[in-house]
């Protein structure tokens, strides 16, 4: 449980002032030349020290990707580049941050652009986030006008911020391809090696951050990675923002302690589950990419990498999809197939030929047109799609159904009978593919 | 150098090397799609996965990894590599499962059937039945020109064929538009493409997708003969591969040469083929009454004899035209002296180049595969890109990969590559020969620098002029130097350089073209002949000069002779051609010639023994081991004698500049450079095409 002084994101619902004057209340922007001073390599420590693990998803610790920046300048520039292309269904903590509190992330810019010697910043913004970023772009402003960042300003660290506009495709969350976007090019992920940390964003040494865990930063270095590591357990450390959205009784965005048990989560700040906790079918936990976890698996499981994984599925984005007994699953999961469909890039094959196809058995499955060994077939099909592609678009279409078979195979087995059982009397069931 | 277990063996391979070249180092075959090693890394067709220790757990990509990307063990040991486990297998088997899903079914009808890369992986690496019961993607076929066919049902998105335009080509016409299984292959707004070599995507489809248009269901690869051969479209003698059937030439498709085309060939070069069937000259004419009547042997050679014997050598003449091999060149060369007639010429009329200035004057003497080393790149009077396509795409992969300067005077045309524009004609050569200018301190520093002179530069009244000061360009910027010699002339015809290697040029008080002409206007020269000449300016020629024209193709010379002797093309004899850069080379006959049509020196040997002349060969053999015996080095095939630098420090000169003239490419248009190709109906619609006559037909 996480108390209210603990709190990094005080103007998460927009309440106060989101500009500079109301976060300057809020504390930020205090002490930052202070922190700057105390150079890179303190900066980096202590933020590996706070261990705090990108919030983008994948978990991969925060100071340990700045410290992948050359020391040394070949000459070229370092890039900072902020992924605020928050399009995973389920998720929306980003969101918040650009328009209720973004000088967070300004300021959290500047402290990771000194912390790899970086000068300038792009923020990429999802394409639909209009308001969002008008919101950012005046924060920015009011930054430059205040001479916060910019060159020559107060803190002595030269530095540009480019806020820019995507054009609304969920692939560009992709780092490689968010740069290649960047760039002007087609939104299509970059083969790996190399990495952004070598050659990234035009060639130049890159590297790229979701919102949060740039965001959190300046609060981090303020009270001390003692404080922030305090928080969570080993290996899970801090608080971070949930978004739970489905059948609860409040959905809502909240800031929460790492590892606080779903039960608590949920019943604390958004009013329990819808029609008791009997109703609970399933709870997607991280995003729509990562598989679903039946309810009675979930209920007592820690909100953390760790406690998700124990479950099998994992803590993504924190973006907790609940689900109540009223959810025909498998048209839920084939929702997501559809989604995964329409938003690969088409670059390779497993991806692009493997999403329609797992989404074309899944819509048979829905409706139970199906055969059982079909169910097998499935989900041969989607381990021949991850881990076989150049970026995790592949993985994030598997995993869904993965866990779908793995938890609620008895679905759709039932639903299949149930089809079958109103076959015709030569025992044929009519299929929309044979026609 | 790295080290590497291939599958438990272990090896040494450079640093650089990839996965795959690694794999293919230790003998361990990787299948691909999208990796060609003339592209860039595309990394998505995901075939060439395979298993690593010292790396991600997961398969990776063999064509994008490099052998440095992996560790080495805790202990020190070689990182490892598998292409046979069960991982590897089971990711081939779904890769080309799901490649398979939305191809369709069509391989009886398809015209890749035979020689296409995902039917012999499928036989290789795929599983036998399908699983797959929802219907397959249907793609609307995109009209991208009237060389290239799309059935696009058929495409795996490899994006060779993107890569090849935007990198080798240097046109952005294709892409692929659209995201996810709806992504699709498409030229700009469907427009014709607008490169010269563009036929090569159908070679690097590794599908059915882009195929060849003319030869749309014609033939199907196992039932061709198939001839190694060269082109003679150009002077660049890309090596080729004439596919026949019978009598008839199917297609022409390249053959590698790393150092003449790598693995391109240009579009005429690849779609003449239809030219040679139409317009051929069969049977000899004679003119009687003002009209060609088809007559024999018998009665052609009579009519010479009759013109010859009533005239002297000195009013007798010949001009040898693009396409002729060096063995006609030669009878044809001994037949005049026999005749007392040193009025030969090889060059169109006015083009400054002789063979007695040294071999270093008139080839290209840094060498086509050189242009990769050049470090600064003058072209004078020449468009590369339609008088030498193929020699085209190297400055290109030379300025993408140094970023080599380029400057050009003369026309101011599109290469694909920038350059710095330094004017038009010679006044701007004068200029930079005397030092003004920044491109002429650019060349001065460079180490490599490479002058290359066209015949557009070379024609007219100052042609000598212009090589003089182009000569001096090259040997004050050290191009000349010990080990580099960048003075390079660019030929637009493949028969130029074997011509003046064997002196096809006037003799002793002997007339070249343009005199030739004049004489013959003025009723003073009786015989004419012309082997293959069409591109001279044949209306000048005087009413009361008999010509006997020697070639394969009713065009300008055959309209206005009055005897026609029909010869072979390239594709049906064998003969010698010298490239532009001074390369022996040799075509093989592919088929039989058409009618009574002969080979062109066996016609010269027969007509000398009606002239009582008779040459001093009766065989093939024969003629060449009297030409090998003046001319060695033409005996030595695939090889180039080199030029002495010296003659081009000879042929240097003061800049002067006399007039100014602009320099003219003599290509106007690409498609119809000689009698073949203006044969063809294809090189006629991509004219029309290219000159806006015609649009995009749907």
């Amino acid at each position: 449980m996480l108390d209210d002084k603990d709190r990094i994101f005080t103007n998460l619902y927009g309440l106060g002032d989101w500009g500079l004057d109301g976060a300057r209340r809020r504390g930020a922007w205090s002490g930052t030349k202070d922190l700057l001073d105390r150079g890179r390599e303190w900066l980096t420590g202590e933020v590996k020290a706070s261990g705090l693990r990108g919030r983008g998803g994948a978990g991969f610790p925060t100071g340990l990707k700045w410290s992948f920046m050359p020391k040394q300048s070949d000459g070229r520039p370092h890039y900072l580049v902020v992924n605020a292309d928050e399009s995973e269904p389920g998720t929306c903590k980003d969101r918040e941050i650009l328009r209720h509190d973004p000088h967070h992330l300004i300021e959290g810019c500047l402290i990771a652009g000194r912390a790899m010697d970086a000068h300038t910043a792009f923020i990429y913004v999802r394409g639909e986030f209009m308001r969002e970023r008008q919101r950012l772009e005046a924060a920015v402003q009011q930054a430059y006008d205040a001479r916060l960042i910019g060159k020559d300003n107060i803190h002595g660290w030269d530095f540009d911020i480019v806020v820019h506009h995507g054009a609304g495709a969920y692939i560009c969350g992709e780092e490689t391809a968010l740069m290649e976007s960047l760039e002007g090019k087609k939104g299509q992920p970059r083969l790996k090696p190399p990495f952004p940390a070598g050659v990234g964003l035009y060639g130049n040494p890159t590297t790229v951050n979701n919102v949060e865990s740039i965001a959190v930063v300046p609060e981090i270095l303020r009270r001390g990675a003692s404080w922030f590591a305090g928080l969570g357990r080993e290996n899970n450390t801090g608080s971070k923002l949930f978004c739970v959205s489905g059948h609860v009784n409040n959905p809502a965005t909240f800031e929460e302690e790492m590892g606080t048990p779903f039960d608590v989560l949920i019943e604390k700040h958004c009013g329990g589950v819808r029609g008791g906790w009997d109703n609970l079918l399933a709870v997607i936990p991280g995003g729509s990419s990562v598989p679903c976890v039946p309810g009675e698996k979930i209920r007592s499981a820690q909100m953390d990498f760790d406690g998700l994984k124990e479950v099998g599925s994992s803590l993504g984005t924190a973006a907790v999809i609940v689900m109540d007994n009223s959810t025909d699953i498998i048209r839920a999961i084939w929702r997501l197939s559809a989604f995964y469909k329409h938003e690969s890039c088409g670059q390779c094959t497993p991806c692009r030929e493997g999403t329609g196809w797992m989404m074309r058995v899944m819509e048979r499955m829905v409706r139970g047109e199906a055969q059982k060994r079909e169910i097998d077939m499935l989900f041969a099909v989607t381990k021949q799609v991850e881990g076989h592609t150049i970026c995790a678009l592949g993985d994030a279409a598997a995993w869904p159904i993965q866990g779908l078979i793995r938890n609620f195979r008895h679905v759709i087995e039932e639903r299949i009978d149930a089809y079958t059982y109103k076959s015709t009397s030569d025992g044929a069931v009519p299929s929309v593919a044979a026609e | 150098m790295a080290q590497i277990k291939v599958d438990g063996e272990l090896i040494e391979v450079p640093d650089h090397f990839t996965l795959m070249q690694a794999a293919e180092a230790a003998g361990a075959e990787i299948p691909r799609f999208c990796y060609h090693e003339r592209l860039s890394v595309a990394g998505n067709c995901r075939m060439c996965l395979v298993e690593v220790k010292g790396g991600p757990p997961k398969p990776q990509a063999s064509c994008a990894m490099s052998v440095r990307d992996l560790r080495p063990g805790p202990n020190g040991e070689a990182p490892e590599m598998f292409t046979n486990t069960p991982m590897v297998k089971k990711a081939r088997e779904g890769v080309m499962e799901f490649l398979l899903i939305n191809h369709p079914l069509d391989c009886p009808i398809c015209d890749q059937g035979g020689e296409c890369d995902l039917q012999d992986q499928a036989m290789a690496y795929g599983v036998d039945t399908s699983r797959y019961w929802e219907n397959k993607r249907a793609v609307e076929n995109k009209h991208i020109g009237p060389l290239v066919k799309t059935i696009m049902n058929r495409c795996i998105h490899c994006t060779r064929c993107v890569r090849f335009t935007t990198e080798v080509a240097g046109i952005s016409e294709l892409g692929l538009v659209g995201r996810g299984e709806d992504a699709e292959i498409t030229s700009y707004l469907e427009r014709s493409l607008t490169s010269e070599l563009q036929g090569n995507v159908i070679d690097l489809c590794p599908v059915g997708a882009l195929t060849s248009k003319p030869y749309a269901f014609q033939a199907r690869p196992w039932e061709l003969s198939k001839t190694e051969s060269v082109d003679v479209m150009d002077a660049v003698g890309s090596s080729i591969r004439v596919d026949a059937r019978g009598r008839e030439v199917m297609r022409i498709l390249p053959r590698i040469h790393e150092g003449v085309n790598e693995e391109w060939i240009s579009d005429k070069t690849r779609f003449v083929w239809d030219g040679l069937r139409t317009q051929r000259l069969d049977r000899p004419y004679v003119r009687k009454d003002g009209k060609l009547r088809a007559g024999t042997w018998r009665e052609a050679f009579g009519a010479i004899a009759e013109a010859i014997g009533k005239t002297d050598g000195k009013a007798i003449g010949a001009i040898a035209g693009d396409l002729a091999a060096v063995e006609e060149m030669y009878a044809l060369k001994a037949l005049m002296a026999s005749l007392g007639s040193t009025n030969i010429d090889s060059r169109p009329a006015g083009v400054a180049l002789d063979p007695a200035k040294g071999r270093a004057s008139y080839i290209f003497n840094p060498t086509i595969a050189g242009i990769e080393q050049a470090d600064a790149i003058l072209l004078v009077g020449t468009n590369p890109r339609r008088e030498a396509a193929v020699l085209n795409a190297r400055i290109r992969k030379a300025w993408r990969a140094g970023n080599v300067p380029v400057a050009v005077i003369g026309e101011q045309a599109d290469l694909t590559y920038d350059y710095t524009y330094l004017g038009a004609g010679i006044q701007s050569l004068t200029d930079l020969a005397g030092g003004k200018g920044d491109f002429a301190e650019v060349f001065k520093t460079a180490k490599r620098p490479m002058v290359i002179v066209g015949e557009g530069a070379l024609a007219g009244g100052p042609g000598a002029q212009v090589a003089a000061m182009a000569a001096q360009i090259a040997r004050t910027s050290g191009a000349t130097d010990e080990g580099w010699n960048g003075y390079a002339v660019l030929h637009n015809a493949a028969a130029r350089v074997g011509a003046l290697d064997i002196g096809f040029v006037p003799g002793k008080g002997g007339m070249a073209t343009d005199a030739m002409l004049k004489a013959s206007a003025k009723g003073k020269l009786d015989v004419l002949f012309l082997l293959g000449a069409d591109e001279i300016d044949v209306p000048a020629i005087g009413a009361e000069t008999l010509v006997v024209y020697i070639g394969t193709h009713g065009d300008a010379g055959a309209h206005r002779a009055d005897v026609i002797l029909p010869a072979s093309t390239y594709t049906e004899k064998s003969g010698t051609y010298v490239n532009t850069e001074g390369r022996v080379q040799m075509t093989t006959r592919a088929i039989f010639s058409p009618g009574d049509a002969k080979e062109d020196w066996a016609i010269l040997r027969a007509l000398s023994g009606v002239l009582g002349k008779t040459l001093p060969f009766d065989s093939l053999q024969a003629l060449r081991s009297a030409l090998y015996g003046e001319y060695p080095h033409l005996a030595r095939l695939d090889q180039i004698a080199p030029g002495k630098a010296t003659d081009v420090d000879r042929l240097a000169g003061k800049p002067e500049a006399k007039g100014d003239q602009a320099f003219i490419s003599p290509v106007s248009d690409f498609y119809l450079t000689n009698p073949i190709a203006r044969a063809s109906a294809v090189m006629a619609e991509c004219s029309q095409m290219m000159s806006g006559i015609k649009q995009a037909a749907e």
